[in-house]
C-alpha cells in the first residue's frame, strides 16, 4: 500500500526533466568511481561510460569533481510553533538554507502539544509542510504524553502514516518529562512494532534543580543556560536511555549528542552491543558553549539549546573523531532558529530563552572541513554520516543516501575547493545570528539537484516552495532492526520445574517491604496477556490462575507430611 | 578520643588486663612485631619488654598476625519485614560477626515509611543495647522526605552520632525517592557533613520487568534475578554518581553486586569522583547460578538486592578491585530469613524477604578470595576489612587501627586455619547458607572486643548486651578534606552585561520547552526565609539582579524601544 502510494506521489509532481551529469566522480558510502549519471522523471535511470540518452538533454560537466548523495538533515525544527510565535525559519525558509548547503532531505520533529493528538499535530505538520517546502522530507513524531489512545495512534502512524520513528524527552519536567515506566512502555511498544526510539537525553529533574540554584544565586544570563545543564547531566540521561533500550530490545537513536561524555556512554553501549545511533548536530561539531558567556546578551542567546553546547573548547574535535570512527553514526542540524526579540523572552531569566540554534545551511561544510579536510574520515564516510547512515535509518535506503539506478536523482556536486566565510549578513536563514558566525569553511556544495532539478547553480538558488513530497518510512529498517529481531529469538525466558513448596510458610502482614509490590495499581497500557503466550509444559510452583494471595498465612504442615524437596542437600 | 558519652558504663571492662606477646601487628599500612598490652578495654602499649602489672592474662601469638578487628559496614539484624522480623537478631548476630573476627558492625535503621527517623533510631538503640555483644554503630535510612525528615537529619547527626544516611533508588511505591528528591537529600547531607549511601537499583524498570516475568509465568526465585539485571544496577550507580557531583556530596554505593556497577564507580573515582563503593561476603564470595536451583529453599536463600550476579567471573572480579583500590570495603548486608519466612513468597519472588548471610564469613572469605590469590597483601587485607570503614564513618583511630590509645578490638589471624563454610556448624539461626560446602583459608584464632577475649580455642564467651553504641561525628577528614576543597571552588558567577534593551517578542501565556522556574513544589531543602541571594552576591550589576525580583514577571511584554533610542548592546559583531 505505502509503495503504491510512493508512486502516485511521483507521478504527480515530477516532470519530464532529464539531466546527465558528465565526467563526475561518484562517491557512496562503500565506494568512489568515474561515471556519468542519466536522470529522468528525478529518478536516476543510468550510470555508467558513454550512456545512450535521448538528444536535447541537459548535460552538466563535472569535470572529475565528486558528485555524492544529497545530504538528509535527520533533525529539524522548521516553523515550530512557539508560545503564540514561530521560529523564523518556516518549512520554505528552512529548505532552502538546507539546499544551499547541499541537503536535499530533511526530516522534521512533529511536537504535540501535551494532551493533544499525535495524529492532528502530524497532520498539521503536514499541511505546512506540504506547502512550502522545497525539498523532499519526511517526520518523526514527539511523543510528549503517554497514555492507551497515544499508544493507537502511535501505531496508527507507523501502520498508516509512514512514520517510524518517535522522540521521547528525559528533560523538561513537568512539560515534555517522562518517567522511567512511561520509558520502558513506550520502547517496549515501539520495539514490538518497528519503530525507533529518539530521546532528548538530559535528566530533567536535576535541571530544575539546578535553574532553581542559579537564580537564586543570581545568574540569569545566558551562561545560567548552560551552568544548570552541565553536560553529565545529559551523560547520565543517555545511559539511563540506554539501559531502558537494552532492556526492552528496543533500537535507541540519541538526538543531539553535544558532549563528550554524552557520546562516551554511546561508544561504550555500542561496544557492549547495544543498538544504538548517535546524532551530534552542525552546533556541537562545529563550535562550542564558550560563547555563552559573551558581554553580548543577544549573540549569547543565540547559542541557546538543549543539551547546551559544551563549554570546554575541545568538544567538537572530540565528537568529529568519534563520527569518522563509526561511534557516532549520523548528523543533524537540529535546526531551530528564533530572532533576537524571541530570544529576548528570556532576557531576564535565561529558563524563558527560547532554545535552538541554526545548522541546516553549514551541516555538510562543517563536517566537510572538521573531519574530512583534516584526514579524520575520507569522502566515503562523510557520505554516510551525512546522508546514507540516516536513509538506512530511516528505512528510506536505497532510494535515498545513494547514488544508484532506481534512486531519487538528489545530489551534490561537491568542490572540496571551496572557501567560504559563515556569517549571518549571507546566509539563508532569516535569524539575525549565526552560531558559526566568522567561521572559514573549506567544501560547498557547487551544484545542488533535487528531484532531478538543479536548485543550486553558479551560487543562485532555484528552489520552489510547495515541491517537497512527504516521504513515507516504513517500520522495522533492516539496519536497527535485523539484529533486534534476532535477540528477540534469544530472550525467551524460561522457569525453572520445581515440585511445590510445601514446607511451612511464615505468617505475614500485608503490609508491604523489601519486594516491590507487583500489584501496582497503575494501567499500564503495554500489559498484554502474554501468559499463554510463553507458557512451557512444566509445572509451575505456582500454577494456579488468578493468584489472588491472602494476606496473612499460617504455617501449615499439609496431610500426608512432607515431601523432601526443602531439607538440606 | 572520648569514648561514647556511655549511658553504658566500661565498668564490666575495668579490671580487664590483657598482653599479647610476641605478635606481628598488621595495619593498613605497615606490619612490625610487638607486643601489646590492653587494659580498661584501650591499648594502652605497644612495644617489647613492656612493663605491666603482674598476673595479667598473656597470651602468646608465637609470631602470628594481630590486626584490627574488622567492622561490618553493613548488618540488618533483627530487621523487621511485613510482621516478620530478621531470623538473626543482634544478640545472635553479633555473635556470629564475632566468631568471624569482626568486633564492630554498622546497622541499618529502616523507619517504614510514615515513622519518625528519631523514633526509629531508638527503637533500633533499644534493641541492640538489650542484646548486641559488640560494639555497633547505625546507619539511618531515608525512607521518603518532607520537611520533618530534614530536622530529623540534623537532630541525629547533632545529637545522636549518625553520620550516614541511605537513601533507595529501588523499591517503588515504597521506599524509593525520585531523582529531585534524592538531589534535596544529598544537598542536605553535604551540608550536615555525612555520607549519602546509596541502594543502586532502578526500581522503575524492576517493577516493569517483575510484571513482564510474572506474566511469563516464572514465579520461582530466579524471577528474582531475571527482573533485575545487572544494568539496572549500574544505571542507578551512574545516576547516582551524577548526582553526588552535582551537589558536590560523598557517595557510597551500599552492595556492589555486578561487575557494570564496580566499573561504573571505578570510571566516576578515575573522573575525581568522591565516591565508595562497598562490595559485600555474598558478591564476594559466591555467584547467582543457584537461583536456578531446583530446591526451591535453597534457591530463596540467595534472594537479596540488587541480586547476586549470574556470571560467575563476577566474585573474582570484585576481589581484583577491591584489591587495586576501586573498591574500599567490605560490609555483609546480613540480613536473614529462614525457609519458612521465605516462603512468604513460594509462589511469587517478589514477596520473598530479600536478604542473605554472611557477617560470620566475610573475613574468611576475602583472605581466602584476596589475599591467599595474592591479589591484596595482609595491610591492604587490613585496610578492606577495617580501616577503610573506620575512616569513611569517623571512627579511626579508636577504630581501624593497632595503636596506642585504640580501642582493644583485635584478632589474632591464622592464615593456616581452613574450614568448611555449613549451615551445620555456623553461628546463625537460619537453615540455609549461601557459602555451603566453600572451603575457607584463613581464620581467627583469638577474637578480642573491648579488651575481652571473645573467642578462644574455638569457643566464643560473648554477652549479650556488652556491646556499646559508638557516635561517629560527622565531617569525617578522609572523605570531606576534598568535599570541602571543591565547595570552594565551586562558586559560581553571572557575566555582567548591560541590560538588554532591544525588542522583545509579544508570546501567549502557555509556559514553553522549559522547566517553570517557580517550581511549586514544596521542598525541604529550601526554605524560603534563608537570605541566599545576599549571601552570594557580588558587586556587579546583573541583568536580571533588580529590586522588584521577587514580583512575578509578566507573562506578555511588548515590544518596546526605550524613550532616547537604543544602545548599541545587541547589534551584531
Amino acid at each position: 500500500m505505502l509503495s503504491l502510494r510512493l508512486l502516485c506521489n511521483r507521478n504527480v509532481k515530477v516532470c519530464s526533466e532529464r539531466l546527465l551529469i558528465k565526467g563526475g566522480r561518484i562517491v557512496n558510502d562503500d565506494q568512489s568511481f568515474y561515471a556519468d549519471i542519466y536522470m529522468e522523471d528525478g529518478v536516476i535511470k543510468q550510470i555508467g561510460d558513454n550512456l545512450i540518452v535521448p538528444g536535447g538533454v541537459k548535460t552538466i560537466e563535472a569535470d572529475g569533481k565528486m558528485v555524492i548523495p544529497g545530504g538528509i538533515d535527520i533533525h529539524t525544527h522548521l516553523q515550530m510553533p512557539f508560545r503564540g510565535t514561530s521560529t523564523v525559519d518556516d518549512f520554505s525558509q528552512g529548505t532552502k538554507a538546507a539546499l544551499a548547503g547541499g541537503t536535499t532531505m530533511i526530516v522534521d520533529h512533529v511536537i504535540p502539544e501535551p494532551g493533544s493528538s499525535l495524529v492532528e499535530a502530524f497532520e498539521r505538520w503536514r499541511e505546512w509542510a506540504d506547502e512550502k517546502a522545497c525539498c523532499d522530507y519526511s517526520l518523526h513524531v514527539d511523543i510528549t504524553h503517554w497514555n492507551d489512545s497515544i499508544k493507537q495512534e502511535v501505531l496508527s502512524l507507523i501502520k498508516e502514516k509512514g512514520v517510524n520513528s518517535f522522540q521521547v524527552y528525559m528533560a523538561y519536567k513537568d512539560l515534555y518529562q517522562m518517567s522511567n515506566s512511561e520509558l520502558y512502555e513506550i520502547f517496549t511498544f515501539l520495539g514490538e512494532h518497528g519503530g525507533i526510539a529518539q530521546v532528548h537525553a538530559e535528566n530533567g529533574e536535576i535541571i530544575a534543580e539546578e535553574q532553581n540554584r542559579m537564580l537564586e544565586m543570581g545568574i540569569t544570563g545566558p551562561e545560567g543556560h548552560v551552568l544548570s545543564r552541565p553536560e553529565e547531566l545529559e551523560a547520565e540521561a543517555v545511559f539511563r536511555a540506554v539501559t531502558i533500550g537494552s532492556q526492552t530490545n528496543c533500537p535507541l537513536y540519541v538526538t543531539r549528542v553535544m558532549s563528550k561524555s554524552a557520546a562516551d556512554i554511546i561508544s561504550q553501549a555500542r561496544k557492549k552491543g547495544n543498538v544504538v545511533f548517535g546524532e551530534p548536530v552542525t552546533a556541537s561539531l562545529g563550535t562550542d558553549g564558550t560563547h555563552y558567556w559573551s558581554k553580548n546578551w543577544a549573540k549569547a542567546a543565540s547559542f541557546v539549546t538543549s543539551p547546551p553546547l559544551s563549554p570546554d573548547p575541545t568538544t567538537p574535535d572530540y565528537l568529529n573523531t568519534l563520527l569518522a570512527s563509526g561511534d557516532l553514526s549520523v548528523v543533524g542540524s537540529a535546526h531551530c532558529t528564533f530572532s533576537v526579540a524571541q530570544k529576548a523572552i528570556g532576557k531576564d531569566d535565561f529558563t524563558q530563552i527560547p532554545e535552538g540554534v541554526n545548522g541546516a545551511e553549514e551541516r555538510m561544510s562543517v563536517i566537510w572541513d572538521k573531519a574530512v579536510v583534516t584526514g579524520k574520515m575520507d569522502e566515503n564516510m562523510f557520505v554516510a554520516v551525512t546522508s546514507t547512515n540516516a536513509a538506512k535509518i530511516l528505512n528510506l535506503y536505497p532510494r535515498k543516501g545513494r547514488i544508484a539506478v532506481g534512486s531519487d536523482s538528489d545530489l551534490v556536486i561537491w568542490d572540496t575547493d571551496a572557501t567560504r566565510t559563515i556569517t549571518a549578513k549571507t546566509h539563508h536563514s532569516a535569524a539575525e545570528y549565526n552560531v558559526f558566525e566568522g567561521m572559514e569553511l573549506r567544501g560547498a556544495p557547487m551544484l545542488v539537484v533535487c528531484q532531478g532539478k538543479i536548485v543550486l547553480e553558479d551560487g543562485n538558488l532555484h528552489a520552489t516552495a510547495g515541491t517537497g513530497r512527504f516521504i513515507p518510512c516504513s517500520p522495522y529498517p533492516d539496519f536497527a532492526y535485523k539484529r533486534v529481531k534476532a535477540r528477540k529469538q534469544l530472550a525467551i525466558l524460561k522457569a525453572v520445574p520445581r515440585g511445590m513448596y510445601d514446607g511451612p510458610v511464615s505468617e505475614f502482614s500485608p503490609m508491604s517491604r523489601g519486594g516491590t509490590p507487583s500489584a501496582s495499581t497503575r494501567t499500564s497500557p503495554t500489559k498484554a496477556p502474554a501468559r499463554n503466550l510463553y507458557q512451557s509444559g512444566f509445572t509451575l510452583s505456582g500454577p494456579e490462575e488468578a493468584p489472588i494471595r491472602p494476606a496473612g498465612r499460617r504455617i501449615v504442615v499439609p496431610p500426608g507430611g512432607r515431601s523432601n524437596i526443602t531439607s538440606l542437600s | 578520643l572520648v569514648l561514647s558519652q556511655g549511658e553504658q558504663t566500661i565498668c564490666t571492662c575495668t579490671s580487664d588486663r590483657l598482653l599479647i606477646k610476641g605478635a606481628k601487628i598488621v595495619n593498613d599500612d605497615q606490619s612490625f612485631c610487638a607486643d601489646i598490652y590492653m587494659e580498661d578495654g584501650l591499648i594502652k602499649q605497644i612495644g617489647e619488654n613492656l612493663i605491666v602489672p603482674g598476673g595479667v592474662k598473656t597470651i602468646d601469638a608465637h609470631g602470628r598476625m594481630v590486626m584490627p578487628g574488622g567492622i561490618d559496614v553493613h548488618t540488618r539484624f533483627q530487621m523487621p519485614d511485613r510482621g516478620m522480623t530478621a531470623a538473626d537478631d543482634f544478640y545472635q548476630g553479633t555473635r556470629a560477626a564475632l566468631a568471624g573476627g569482626t568486633t564492630m558492625i554498622i546497622d541499618h535503621v529502616v523507619p517504614e515509611p510514615g515513622m519518625t527517623l528519631i523514633s526509629a533510631f531508638n527503637q533500633w538503640r533499644e534493641w541492640a543495647d538489650s542484646k548486641a555483644c559488640c560494639d555497633y554503630s547505625l546507619h539511618v535510612d531515608i525512607t521518603e522526605w518532607h520537611k520533618g525528615v530534614l530536622e530529623e537529619m540534623e537532630a541525629l547527626v547533632k545529637d545522636h552520632g549518625v553520620n550516614s544516611f541511605l537513601v533507595y533508588l529501588a523499591y517503588k511505591d515504597v521506599f524509593q525517592l525520585t531523582d529531585s528528591q534524592i538531589y534535596e537529600v544529598f544537598s542536605v547531607i553535604r551540608d550536615l557533613g555525612a555520607i549519602a549511601q546509596v541502594h543502586a537499583e532502578n526500581g522503575d524498570i524492576i517493577v516493569e520487568e517483575q510484571r513482564r516475568i510474572l506474566e511469563l509465568g516464572i514465579t520461582g526465585p530466579e524471577g528474582h534475578v531475571l527482573s533485575r539485571p545487572e544494568e539496572l544496577e549500574a544505571e542507578a550507580v551512574n545516576r547516582s554518581v551524577t548526582v553526588a557531583n552535582q551537589t558536590n556530596c560523598p557517595l557510597y554505593i551500599t552492595k556492589v553486586m555486578s561487575k557494570s556497577a564496580a566499573d561504573v564507580i571505578a570510571q566516576a573515582r578515575k573522573k575525581g569522583t568522591v565516591v565508595y563503593g562497598e562490595p559485600i561476603t555474598a558478591s564476594l564470595g559466591t555467584d547467582g547460578s543457584h537461583y536456578w536451583s531446583k530446591n526451591w529453599a535453597k534457591a530463596a536463600t540467595y534472594v537479596t538486592s540488587p541480586p547476586l550476579s549470574p556470571d560467575p567471573t563476577t566474585p573474582d572480579y570484585l576481589n581484583s578491585l577491591l584489591s587495586c583500590g576501586d573498591l574500599q570495603v567490605t560490609g555483609s548486608a546480613h540480613c536473614t530469613f529462614n525457609t519458612a519466612q521465605r516462603a512468604v513468597g513460594k509462589d511469587d519472588f517478589t514477596l520473598i524477604p530479600e536478604g542473605t548471610n554472611g557477617t560470620e564469613e566475610r573475613m574468611s572469605i576475602i583472605w581466602d578470595k584476596c589475599v591467599v590469590t595474592g591479589k591484596m597483601d595482609e595491610n591492604q587485607f587490613v585496610a578492606v576489612t577495617s580501616t577503610n570503614a573506620a575512616k569513611i564513618f569517623n571512627l579511626y583511630p579508636r577504630k581501624g587501627r593497632i595503636a596506642v590509645g585504640s580501642d582493644a578490638d583485635l584478632v589474632l589471624w591464622d592464615p593456616e586455619l581452613t574450614k568448611i563454610i555449613s549451615a551445620k556448624s555456623h553461628n546463625l539461626a537460619v537453615e540455609y547458607n549461601i557459602f555451603e560446602g566453600t572451603e575457607v583459608r584463613g581464620s581467627p584464632l583469638v577474637v578480642i572486643s573491648q579488651g575481652k577475649i571473645v573467642l578462644e580455642d574455638g569457643n566464643l564467651h560473648t554477652t549479650e548486651g556488652s556491646g556499646r553504641y559508638v557516635t561517629r561525628k560527622p565531617f569525617p577528614d578522609y572523605v570531606y578534606k576534598r568535599i570541602k576543597a571543591r565547595s570552594r571552588l565551586a562558586e559560581l558567577r553571572g557575566v555582567p552585561r548591560g541590560l538588554y534593551d532591544g525588542p522583545v517578542c509579544e508570546v501567549s501565556v502557555t509556559p514553553k520547552a522549559m522547566t517553570p522556574a517557580s517550581s511549586a513544589k514544596t521542598s525541604p531543602a529550601k526554605q524560603p526565609d534563608q537570605p541566599v541571594r545576599n549571601l552570594h552576591q557580588s558587586g556587579f550589576s546583573l541583568s536580571g539582579a533588580q529590586i522588584d525580583d521577587n514580583i512575578p514577571r509578566r507573562n506578555t511584554q511588548r515590544i518596546v524601544a526605550p524613550p532616547g533610542g537604543r544602545t548599541n548592546i545587541t547589534s551584531l559583531g
